[in-house]
């Protein structure tokens, strides 16, 4: 697996990731091709939402109702002002003043009840959608190519998962139901203002419209700022993981002035850049609040002077005071929501993108079936590059029979992993055949191809569960037994049982285990597993070679009768193998026995006695 | 939690109190338009006043909303500074902390724990830190601000405010109870769910392999239906608050409306123009009030995570490193890369069983001593502590002739030159690798650089590079290849010209051909430097002057590679694993 890991570190290094991974782009992209993806996303996410749509409209017309209500208020109110101000002269109509704070207490209560009821809703239809695009990602994980993988960065999938669709659970909870409510709030009293006296109105509009205006102006003007920030996090993010990961060295070779003085200087360009970000997008709210006052100011004086005039009653303006802050509140609470839609729009651009990702073809119209096979294997002119312009494998042909145990060696990149690679359909060849049993494997589904093998991987991969979880992996009917026997026989059983609970030991990051045990234990995952055929890649690579003598006496026996395909390097391991490729460069340069290569006196020679050359 | 703000410097401190004196006057300004508005009230009900004196009140309040305008831009300005200064001095506090740490402390945090306690969670802290001034600061504030002026208006009318306040308050307070612990699990609901796919990921070519894609998607499942149960329910419980907030808010209006009323009913003729116009007044005091209470339920929610974060920062900062440093520059005169082990042993911090037991040894100048044993047998461990990642709990270990504690950690690492299992570059340059970090003599010319790469046998493949030595390295070195990285690694230990060579396991990615090249021009090149090789190969310690066999933490046996044979069980074990017959006998 090494070169290809390698490779896929090598990709995610050069940045190369899913179009939209970068919030930053579009800013300077084309506006029109903006506009157009923007619209592209936000209908996925709507339809995406169909499901719910009936609960969701549901919530919409409870908020739509709770504001026209709310914006209803303040008319009863100035009724209750002025019946309170005509009073002032003489006596307040106490039964008047009753009825309409009653009925303003009963539509506050009804607001209250129907925005409640709405919030109540809406955060149970979004928890469920978040639930349900975190499924559909966790399985399209599965049905991608493996391919796919090798040019994005891991972790920018699992901040998809949990950090991309937590931002749309969160707009769609918050932002949708904000948005809805403010624009009734805002397109309501706008009506009810106008409706009440178009002057005063027209005095709101203008005055608000000096923050909203304003506000916009220094939005624009803080992406830069953002940029600078998002550049500096990850500037020391990656300084910092680069120097505790090499800690070690680091350390040895007194780099530790060097690491500090560079660590500093980034760390300094941060703080400038992310005070600044976080003084710009402070500017927001305090504007729009300064609108909202100035606003109201320009209420007072214009309706005090109209009430001087007697063109208005004073209840008017205690109306509008309300209006304004209901029309105010609007305004901020869109103006507040459209950078957070901005981000909604980006996470569910990159949500959507990984999603509509192409999958791995239809296979379920294969009817053909591996079952009880010889284990015959063929290689026919097998071509092959993980990049169309980088052929790895060229011409690879070979005739494997049953029972024979496989040995490829050669240098580092020659191309051995691939072969297992291919002979698993974890990628898919670009020319030329590989059949078991006379049957070519892209004429049968990729998990039958699977089933015909055991594998284990130089990288080691264990997952968090029980050792016994570990061994037995999805395979049901195992007994303690046979995992026993199998552990026994790999000389697994004594450490295992000397843990802290044997068999049940969770293994997780906090576990010490030597890479050496995690190997062993995938060794028993794959013979537990006891597939016809058999894969090892660097198995051992890890463990010891007194330990390594003990497992391949165990594999041997695994391996009697079973076609087996031995990745090594250690060339002592594979030296009873009944054919050897050697590969360099994606090419067979020689086959053989051990014996019968030694007698080559070639390539493998060199490399075999290179191991106990010393001078 | 709080403790985290005892980072904060003088200087800052007293920007936080230019914030809280900002916030005051923010307030007061805000203060003074309600009572021009009650001066409007009273001139619009007073059929004789002068438009004139309305728009010169109304100047007034204009101004006053500008001062407050002004006053919020300051406290963003002070607080985004203040918090960014904090946010700075943890992250380098931190790093220079971390860069002390020894291996003990890396294994009992973990790297990716460490990593996370220098970006995210300083990221928490800036953030909070920042709402916290620019609305919890104001909090108080605004409260008594709020009550002052409801209080000069009325009686009655205070009662009622104070009321509802206080009933907004247990609200809030009652549903951050219900809500607090749930934010906290979220925060572990969260990790498993990144712990569940990440390990999909990971084990993507096993999983397909086992066709065990089914088993992963039940177990993400699992974590996806925990995690959204709790979220939904906290979502659901933060929907009580917003709701009651302005039933209260808009409840306590329409009561100081009856109480008005009344009020007004009561008063005389002369007054009730006053009472009227205090009235509508409290709806601006009020405003304040829930403000505060708003401020509250918007900051509250992030306290958890804040808490959570402030911990873990502190936890770091509160450690001292195991390791301390002694102070001498230099070992024994005339002694030059002699190492010597007495009677050392050594336990992992926790661990039940020695990693370590009675080593004995020494290795004079320019000798080569390898170390061979099964996996777990203690060879790397015995490296780690010439490095001092970590001391020895027992015994002692000399460079020429004085105790490793006693040493510098700088004048002991220049007399090491390390070489580690895992291969790590810096990004950079192949150059700024070789010649990485600081020997304690003055530098390294291009020539030393040279040399280094190709006594390392790296300088094949590096001419072949765009740019020669002057080549990027990307970060953690993935643009090269495992064996490529292991030789870059190699040279920079060999640039130091260190009077101790030490390689862990480093020729492991090389396969054999170069893994003999490379030490064929390293015992030719580096005649004076004694070396320490640890080797899984046979091959690639045969010819050293000691062989130490580990089993077990324990010397099992010291010699050459034909004493050895003779005379140690464990050592002809392992021979015989790699060699044949043949080769055994020659």
């Amino acid at each position: 697996m090494s070169e290809n890991e390698k490779k896929i570190e090598s990709d995610n290094n050069s940045d190369k990731r899913l179009k939209g991974a970068s919030m930053g782009t579009n800013h300077f992209g084309n506006v029109a091709e903006d506009v157009d993806s923007y619209g592209k996303t936000w209908r996925k996410l709507i339809s995406y939402c169909r499901k719910h749509l009936s609960v969701i409209v549901m919530a919409l017309i409870l908020i739509l109702a709770s504001n026209v209500l709310q914006v209803i208020a303040p008319g009863r109110l100035r009724v209750l002002t002025d019946i309170i101000q005509n009073g002032i002269s003489g006596t307040i109509e106490m039964n008047a003043v009753i009825t309409v704070a009653v009925t303003l207490a009963v539509i506050y209560a009804i607001v209250a009840l129907l925005n409640f009821l709405q919030s109540f809703i809406m955060a149970g239809v979004t928890a469920r959608i978040s639930e349900h695009l975190r499924t559909e990602i966790s399985r399209k994980i599965n049905k991608l190519p493996l391919k796919f993988f090798d040019s994005v960065s891991l972790g920018d999938i699992i901040s998809r998962v949990t950090n991309d669709v937590d931002t749309i659970g969160q707009t769609l909870n918050q932002n949708i139901g904000t948005l809805m409510a403010s624009s009734t709030l805002f397109i309501g009293s706008l009506i009810l203002m106008v409706w009440t006296n178009w002057i005063l109105a027209l005095v709101v509009v203008a005055a608000s419209a000096v923050g909203f205006v304003s506000s916009k102006a220094v939005l624009s003007r803080s992406k830069k700022f953002f940029k600078a920030q998002q550049t500096g996090i990850g500037a020391v993010g990656g300084h910092v993981e680069e120097i505790y990961s090499g800690h070690s060295v680091m350390k040895a070779y007194n780099g530790k002035k060097a690491a500090k003085e560079t660590f500093a200087e980034l760390n300094r360009n941060l703080y400038t850049a992310a005070w600044k970000a976080q003084f710009v997008s402070g500017f927001v709210t305090p504007l729009m609040q300064f609108s909202g006052t100035f606003a109201y100011v320009a209420v007072c004086v214009v309706g005090a002077m109209l009430v001087m005039r007697g063109q208005i009653t004073f209840g008017v303006i205690v109306a509008f005071l309300l209006y304004v802050s209901q029309f105010t509140q609007g305004l901020t609470h869109i103006a507040e929501t459209f950078p957070g839609l901005q981000g909604t729009t980006a996470a569910s651009e990159r949500v959507f993108d990984l999603l509509d990702e192409e999958e791995l073809s239809d296979e379920s119209d294969k009817t053909q079936r591996l079952d009880d096979i010889k284990g015959d294997v063929g290689f026919a002119h097998v071509k092959f590059g993980y990049t169309r312009d980088k052929a790895v494998i060229h011409d690879f042909s070979a005739q494997i029979k049953s029972g024979q145990k496989i040995a490829i060696v050669g240098p580092t990149g020659a191309g051995k992993t691939t072969i297992v690679n291919l002979l698993m359909r974890f990628y898919e060849l670009d020319g030329g055949e590989i059949s078991i049993d006379g049957v070519p494997i892209s004429q049968i589904t990729r998990a039958n191809v699977h089933d015909q093998f055991s594998m284990v991987l130089q990288d080691t991969w264990l997952f968090e569960g029980s050792v016994r979880e570990n061994i037995m992996y999805n395979k049901v009917g195992v007994t303690e037994e046979e995992i026993v026997a199998v552990c026994q026989a790999i000389g697994l059983h004594h450490f295992i049982t000397a843990l802290p609970d044997g068999y049940s030991t969770i293994l997780n990051d906090n576990a010490s285990m030597s890479e050496g045990q995690k190997q062993l234990v995938a060794i028993a995952r794959a013979m537990i597993h006891n597939a016809p055929m058999l894969i090892l890649d660097e198995a051992t690579s890890s463990v010891d070679t007194r330990t390594e003598a003990l497992i391949q006496a165990a594999m041997d026996q695994l391996m009697t009768g079973r076609t087996s395909f031995v990745i090594a390097h250690r060339l002592s391991t594979i030296k009873n193998a009944d054919l050897i490729f050697v590969l360099k460069d994606g090419d067979i340069i020689e086959s053989g026995t051990h014996n019968e290569l030694l007698g080559q006196n070639g390539f493998y020679t060199e490399l075999y006695n290179s191991q106990f050359e010393v001078k | 939690m709080f403790k985290i703000f005892r980072y904060l410097q003088r200087k800052e401190w007293l920007q936080v109190g230019l914030v809280f004196l900002f916030a005051v006057l923010q307030v007061r300004l805000d203060l003074m338009i309600p009572s021009y508005f009650r001066r409007i009230t009273m001139l619009a009900q007073m059929p004789d006043s002068l438009t004139s004196e309305i728009v010169t009140i109304g100047a007034f309040m204009l101004l006053c909303a500008l001062g407050s305008l002004a006053c919020v831009i300051a406290i963003s300005f002070l607080a985004s500074r203040v918090s960014a200064a904090l946010s700075m001095r943890l992250r380098d506090m931190l790093f220079d902390k971390v860069a002390d740490f020894s291996m003990e402390e890396f294994a009992r945090f973990s790297t990716s724990s460490l990593i996370a306690r220098s970006t995210n969670d300083i990221t928490q802290i800036q953030q909070f830190a920042m709402s916290a001034m620019q609305m919890l600061l104001k909090v108080p504030i605004l409260a008594v601000g709020g009550m002052i002026g409801i209080a000069g208006s009325g009686i009655e009318w205070t009662i009622a405010a104070l009321i509802a306040f206080v009933f907004m308050l247990i609200v809030v307070a009652c549903t951050m109870a219900v809500v607090m612990p749930q934010f906290k699990k979220m925060q572990k609901l969260v990790d498993r769910l990144n712990l569940t796919v990440r390990e999909s990921l990971a084990g993507r070519y096993v999983i397909r392999a086992f066709n065990a894609e089914a088993y992963h998607e039940e177990k993400f499942e699992a974590a996806n239906s925990g995690f959204t149960d709790t979220d939904r329910k906290t979502n659901r419980t933060m929907a009580v608050m917003s709701p009651v907030m302005s039933l209260g808010s808009n409840g306590v209006i329409i009561a100081v409306y009856i109480i008005g009323a009344l009020m007004i009913n009561a008063a005389g003729q002369a007054e009730s123009l006053t009472v009227f116009s205090n009235m509508i007044v409290m709806t601006f005091y009020l405003r304040l009030l829930f403000d505060a209470i708003k401020f509250i339920t918007k900051v509250v929610p992030r306290i958890p995570r804040a808490i959570v974060s402030a911990g873990r920062i502190i936890e770091v900062l509160n450690t001292e490193p195991m390791i301390k440093e002694g102070n001498l520059a230099e070992g024994l005169p005339n002694v030059r890369g002699e190492i010597a082990f007495r009677n050392v042993g050594f336990k992992y911090p926790g661990a039940a069983a020695s990693a370590l037991e009675g080593i004995t040894f020494t290795a004079k100048q320019g000798e080569t001593v390898a170390f061979i044993g099964s996996t777990g047998s203690g060879k790397t461990t015995l490296i780690n502590l010439v490095m001092r990642f970590f001391d020895a709990n027992e015994g002692e270990i000399l460079i020429n002739g004085v105790d490793i504690k006693a040493y510098k950690t700088e004048a002991l690492n220049d007399k090491l030159g390390y070489v580690p299992q895992k291969s790590v570059l810096f990004k950079g340059t192949v150059s700024s690798n070789v010649a990485y970090g600081d020997n304690g003599k003055g530098g390294y010319s291009p020539a030393d650089i040279e040399k280094a790469i190709q006594i390392a046998r790296a300088e094949e493949f590096v001419s072949q590079l765009e740019g020669g030595v002057n080549a990027a390295v990307s970060q953690r070195g993935v643009n090269f290849s495992g064996g490529q990285k292991q030789r870059l690694s190699i040279a920079r230990a060999v640039c130091r010209t260190p009077e101790i060579l030490i390689f862990d396991d480093s020729f492991s990615a090389l396969d054999y051909k170069t893994d003999r090249e490379v030490r064929q021009s390293l015992s030719t090149e580096t005649d004076g430097a004694t070396r320490l090789i640890v080797a899984q190969r046979i091959g690639t310690i045969i010819d050293a002057d000691q062989i130490i066999v580990l089993d077990d933490g324990n010397i099992a046996g010291i010699g050459t590679h034909k004493e050895l044979l003779e005379s140690c069980q464990v050592y002809r074990e392992i021979a015989k694993s790699q060699l044949s017959e043949e080769e055994l006998a020659s």
